[in-house]
């Protein structure tokens, strides 16, 4: 028997298949129980037994030979399927993405989330507070006695008699951390919140808005301290190049009071529309803590002193973003809270 | 509104330009907020040295004018009257006259000429007539200073400030006299009060005059008679101040009233004596009592309101406005000066009740102070004397209970500059309380100040004085400190951190934060109010869409949504959590969810629709968040404005925490969904993370499928499952509904998997086929299902 020939026979054969059914057909045809490989390898008995050795050998090779080819064209014919798969699997990816949903934060949430952020890793707590108050925190404790003027103009939702009220500013929050703290120790606190006044609501005024204001009650606090931590913040919320100043202004329950203003961001300075031409732009009220409220909350003012500033929240998301109507954080119009909810970049 | 060609009569202010000083006094606190000024740079004093007739022109003269000591000018000037040695008023080069018109250097017919001499109506001071136009050019005195500031020379100048003053320097800075102290102190120069002496006759008040005060708001009443008056105009110069400050003159006596109200703060009332009566009694308005006010109208009054009274009848409602029974009118010969201190709060409930803002209640309303309510009433007199031929009475009648303890304070130095951080010495310190014009006592370093009772703002206290010092010092000097003390890091304390959790979680299951108003209307408070709350309702509200305070977060949510709908928004995913409160006050937090449209999204493709599952989802995951797996269960339940087939209630532990389902088809017709849950209650039951360990030992899956009516629901199969089941079966799922072909069409197939394991030991096949067995004929027993075979 001529190895060669049935070699070249098998390797002739198998590359003439085109599919694996074929394929298999071959190699039932030489290695199955009756092909002719097996059959010629059956024959071995036959052989003389000095010549077993040599027949195996030739076996072997046709053994060999025919998995070789049948492995190589398995692969060629796989190789070809996978191929076609894949033709027929390709997408157009030009066409629109399926939309994943990712809720966006309100605008005033995302900033005072920021700025909770910011004010947290200085160490301050964050602190919540009722929003129907008593009038001892809103108005009494804070230094502004019954009938006081502050008490007319901040045109308060009184919800019975004079005593229980919406609280028309977030400082009772103050009030009670200090009550709390008994006038131990030192508190550092912010309190986000939501205040009501008695306002229309048009564009620039809102009777529902929120406040974030901070205290800092310590053993030797001054001024100078407050123009730092408000460069500190300033310089988070509007850029690096932002410069600060502190005007005199008057606030019941801080003495002194000043206004905190920054540079303008838009013009940096030299005037423009949004700093009405003074280059400045005021974006908080602030002061040292007056004696009578930290008297009043238990901490004595000849050992403690300290500063409170408070942010409108409002204002700040306003300059940022340059929106132009209060309203439009209390509408939720879908369409504008998805762009603003993104990566601050500041431009410096 | 301020003058400050008036205030140059209590300070000298001459040398100082005034939008600079505006700047300053800005810097230091009080805001001005617009300084209006016809002043007119480069417009001067000159004398003409020479004056030859144009050789080009029939009426033109060249005139050599000496505008300063150096300073000669060829000027054309075309004035039939100018001649030489006449003093005159030039505009420079770069002066702007009234109507924008520059003066500039030019030639006329062939004649340089660098400037233009003036007439009074070129300067705004006369109207344009023809017989203004024939005066021709002003001429001044002989003796008027060559080089002077031309306006400033005729007493014409006239620069205001506009104030913007914070409330509590509105009494101080709203009068000539408080903001001259200002702006001493700015500028560290002395105040010249006013002439406040009068000769006074043999005849006293005491004669004519009784007063009596029987009410706790009058803590101070004071009155002078004056007689023989003669009414008519004012000089000049107190008609310009009071045009100035926006008020009309009418004649010497009114606007003697109002002048001094201007200068002192003090509003005083004049009465026609003869009128009037020989009584005068101040106390409480009975209720109901009615008095007509000079403006002719009828007020009805209130007891909280003070009247002064003849005794009988009101006469002026008190620093409000007078009555028209005793008015001072073109007869009136003799007056009766009140100045007096009224209760601030008091004027200020009665002017805002009667609805009647009067130059006097804005003061009064404000507070005065007693030493100015005394000087105004010398300072009336003066006045009347000078300007009115009054004859003063002697004495004055007199009610005073106020109490005239001066506020003190001591500290160091030291205190302040600790407060402000700033560095002041002792000697500085003192340079800048005699600024301010607080008298004071220095010994061994502390000071005892004493502070002016003119200043009602101030507090007797170490951080008053310490803000006083840090203006004039300047805020602009502070350096940037921060504080020193101890690090540490911030915590959300309390709800706070529940809330942000949640709010986050949320947010990346795909719902939009909303902020919404606490304050609705009754209308939308019955909507979606499915807990036996009541709603707190505002006494006082500002309107009927802000009257209620809510107890839901759902009416809001989908006001919201109607709000984007109608903007064409198909995907409306929300939540809020906010604060409610009930009619007893009681507060609760509350996590609103509202869903509607698509939770994916593929234009061109398959999406998820929003569904009740879906929701359900978003919830559970909420909850496992919040480590309540395995404690909660949705029940079905009707609830008002939702589908009452598809709604339920969250059940955590047994107790309900919150609701879900679809939005009733009667208030829309879209497939919205809604869930509220109590923050509240949910907080109550969170305990912290126990660590366990996953079973080592193999579980066992059974499948079974039964047949049941539709009505079943699948949590009451499951419970009996569970009760079943027992402790090996350690987890269920519903793998399989199915309704339609092969199911009878009042009954549905579904199918479960159990999953049954031992943390101790590998369970045999056989035990578990027994509870399998025992759970199949529950089943069936229980809801007469029958088994469907795979």
């Amino acid at each position: 028997m001529d190895n060669k020939m049935l070699l070249e026979t098998m390797e002739k054969e198998i590359n003439g298949v085109s599919n694996l059914n074929e394929l298999n057909d071959l190699k039932v045809k030489y290695m199955g129980k009756k092909g002719i490989i097996s059959e010629l390898n059956a024959k071995i008995r036959e052989v003389p037994n000095e010549e077993k050795k040599a027949y195996g050998e030739k076996m072997n090779e046709l053994k060999n030979g025919f998995n070789n080819f049948f492995e190589e064209k398995k692969k060629e014919l796989e190789q070809a399927i996978l191929n076609e798969k894949l033709e027929k699997e390709a997408i157009d990816i030009s066409l629109p993405a399926t939309k994943v949903p990712m809720g966006a934060p309100n605008i005033l949430e995302k900033i005072i989330e920021d700025i909770e952020s910011l004010l947290m890793s200085m160490g301050y707590d964050v602190v919540d507070g009722p929003e129907v108050e008593e009038d001892r925190f809103n108005f009494e404790l804070l230094n502004i006695p019954k009938g006081h003027p502050a008490r007319d103009a901040q045109d308060t939702f009184y919800l019975k008699g004079d005593e229980i009220l919406l609280r028309s500013q977030t400082s009772p929050v103050q009030a009670r951390t200090m009550l709390e703290y008994q006038g131990e120790k030192p508190v550092r606190m912010i309190c986000p919140g939501k205040t009501y006044r008695r306002d229309d609501d048009d564009a620039t005024h809102s009777h529902q808005f929120m406040q974030i204001e901070g205290l800092l009650v310590d053993k030797n606090i001054s001024l100078s301290d407050l123009k730092g931590t408000f460069d500190v913040i300033a310089k988070h919320l509007f850029g690096s190049k932002t410069e600060t100043r502190l005007r005199p202004s008057y606030y019941q329950f801080t003495e002194p009071s000043v206004e905190l203003d920054i540079s303008c961001f838009k013009c940096g300075g030299s005037g423009c529309a949004l700093c009405k031409n003074s280059g400045w732009i005021t974006v908080a009220g602030a002061g040292m803590v007056h004696p009578n409220v930290l008297r009043n909350c238990g901490y004595d003012p000849s050992i403690w002193s300290g500063f409170a500033f408070g942010f409108g929240a409002e204002r700040l998301a306003m300059l940022k973003y340059g929106i132009s109507d209060i309203r439009t954080f209390y509408q939720t119009d879908l369409r504008v809270n998805q762009v603003i909810d993104r990566m601050e970049v500041q431009n410096d | 509104m301020i003058s400050l060609e008036w205030i140059q009569d209590y300070v000298d202010i001459s040398d100082e330009n005034l939008e600079e000083l505006a700047v300053k006094i800005t810097k230091a606190g009080i805001n001005v907020e617009k300084v209006i000024t016809n002043h007119i740079e480069h417009l001067v004093i000159g004398e003409v040295l020479e004056c030859v007739a144009h050789p080009n022109s029939d009426h033109l003269h060249i005139c050599k004018v000496k505008v300063s000591s150096d300073k000669i000018l060829q000027i054309i000037c075309g004035a039939p009257n100018v001649r030489e040695g006449i003093k005159v008023i030039v505009a420079l080069p770069g002066a702007v006259l009234p109507g924008n018109f520059e003066i500039k250097k030019s030639e006329i017919r062939g004649e340089e000429s660098n400037g233009m001499i003036c007439a009074l109506f070129e300067l705004g001071l006369e109207e344009k007539t023809e017989e203004t136009y024939a005066k021709g050019i002003y001429e001044c005195d002989k003796d008027a200073p060559i080089g002077m500031d031309a306006l400033k020379y005729l007493g014409k100048d006239s620069t205001l400030y506009e104030l913007d003053i914070h409330k509590h320097r509105n009494n101080d800075c709203y009068y000539h006299i408080g903001f001259a102290y200002e702006v001493a102190s700015i500028l560290n120069k002395k105040v010249t009060l006013p002439e406040m002496d009068f000769k006074t006759m043999k005849d006293s008040i005491q004669n004519h005059f009784s007063l009596k005060v029987e009410t706790e708001k009058c803590p101070y009443y004071s009155a002078r008679m004056v007689t023989d008056i003669q009414i008519k105009d004012s000089p000049e110069f107190i008609q310009r101040r009071l045009i100035d400050a926006g008020m009309r003159p009418i004649n010497n006596v009114v606007d003697i009233s109002n002048y001094v109200m201007l200068e002192f703060g003090q509003p005083l009332h004049f009465f026609d004596k003869d009128k009037l009566g020989d009584k005068v009694l101040v106390r409480d308005a009975k209720e109901n009592e009615v008095i007509t006010t000079l403006d002719h109208k009828d007020r009805v009054l209130k007891s909280s309101d003070i009247v002064i009274t003849d005794g009988n009848k009101p006469v002026c409602i008190a620093g409000v406005m007078g009555g028209l029974n005793t008015d001072v009118d073109e007869n009136t010969k003799t007056i009766l000066i009140e100045s007096a201190i009224f209760d601030a709060v008091s004027i200020r409930n009665t002017a805002s009740h009667l609805d009647l803002k009067s130059e006097a209640s804005i003061r009064y309303g404000k507070g005065l102070s007693y030493e100015y309510t005394e000087m105004a009433l010398n300072r009336a007199c003066h006045l009347l004397e000078k300007y009115a031929d009054a004859k003063v009475l002697s004495d004055t009648v007199l009610y005073d209970v106020v109490s005239k303890t001066p506020k003190v304070v001591t500290f160091k130095a030291q205190d302040v500059n600790e407060l402000l951080g700033i560095v002041i010495d002792t000697k500085d310190m003192e340079v800048e309380l005699n600024r301010l014009g607080f008298p004071y006592t220095l010994k061994d370093d502390v000071f005892t100040v004493t502070i002016p009772s003119r200043r009602l703002d101030i507090d007797p206290n170490v951080n008053d004085i310490a803000e006083e010092i840090g203006r004039l010092y300047g805020y602009h000097n502070l350096v940037s400190t921060l504080p020193r003390v101890p690090i540490r890091k911030g915590e959300y304390v309390g709800d706070v951190k529940y809330r942000k959790f949640i709010s986050k979680r949320l947010r990346a299951l795909g719902l939009n934060e909303t902020k919404t108003y606490t304050l609705t209307s009754s209308e939308m408070a019955k909507m979606f109010h499915y807990e036996e709350k009541e709603n707190m309702i505002l006494p006082n509200p500002m309107s009927a869409d802000k009257s209620v305070i809510r107890v839901s977060l759902l009416p809001s949510l989908f006001q919201i949504y109607e709000y984007n709908r109608a903007r064409k928004v198909d995907d409306i995913l929300l939540y809020e959590i906010s604060k409610t409160y009930d009619k007893n006050f009681q507060e609760e937090s509350k996590i609103a969810m509202l869903l509607r449209g698509n939770y994916l999204t593929n234009t061109w493709g398959k999406d998820v629709a929003v569904d009740f599952y879906l929701v359900k989802g978003i919830v559970e995951d909420l909850l496992h968040s919040l480590g309540l797996q395995n404690r909660y269960d949705f029940q079905k339940k009707e609830i008002v404005d939702l589908h009452p087939g598809v709604s339920a209630s969250i059940i955590v532990d047994r107790e309900e925490v919150g609701i879900i389902g679809k939005v009733h088809p009667n208030i829309t017709k879209d497939d919205v969904y809604v869930v509220e849950l109590s923050l509240e209650k949910l907080i109550r039951k969170l305990k912290p993370i126990k660590f366990k360990e996953p079973n080592k030992y193999p579980s066992i899956e059974k499948d079974m499928a039964f047949v049941v009516k539709k009505n079943v629901n699948a949590s009451e199969i499951l419970s009996v499952i569970k009760k079943q089941g027992g402790r090996l079966l350690s987890n269920i799922t519903i793998f399989d509904v199915y309704e339609g072909e092969n199911v009878a069409h009042d009954e549905k197939s579904i199918a479960f998997r159990l999953t049954f394991e031992d943390e101790t030991r590998t369970l045999t096949e056989d035990e578990v086929m027994e509870i399998f067995n025992k759970i199949i004929s529950s089943v069936l027993k229980e809801f007469q299902a029958t088994l469907r075979d795979k």
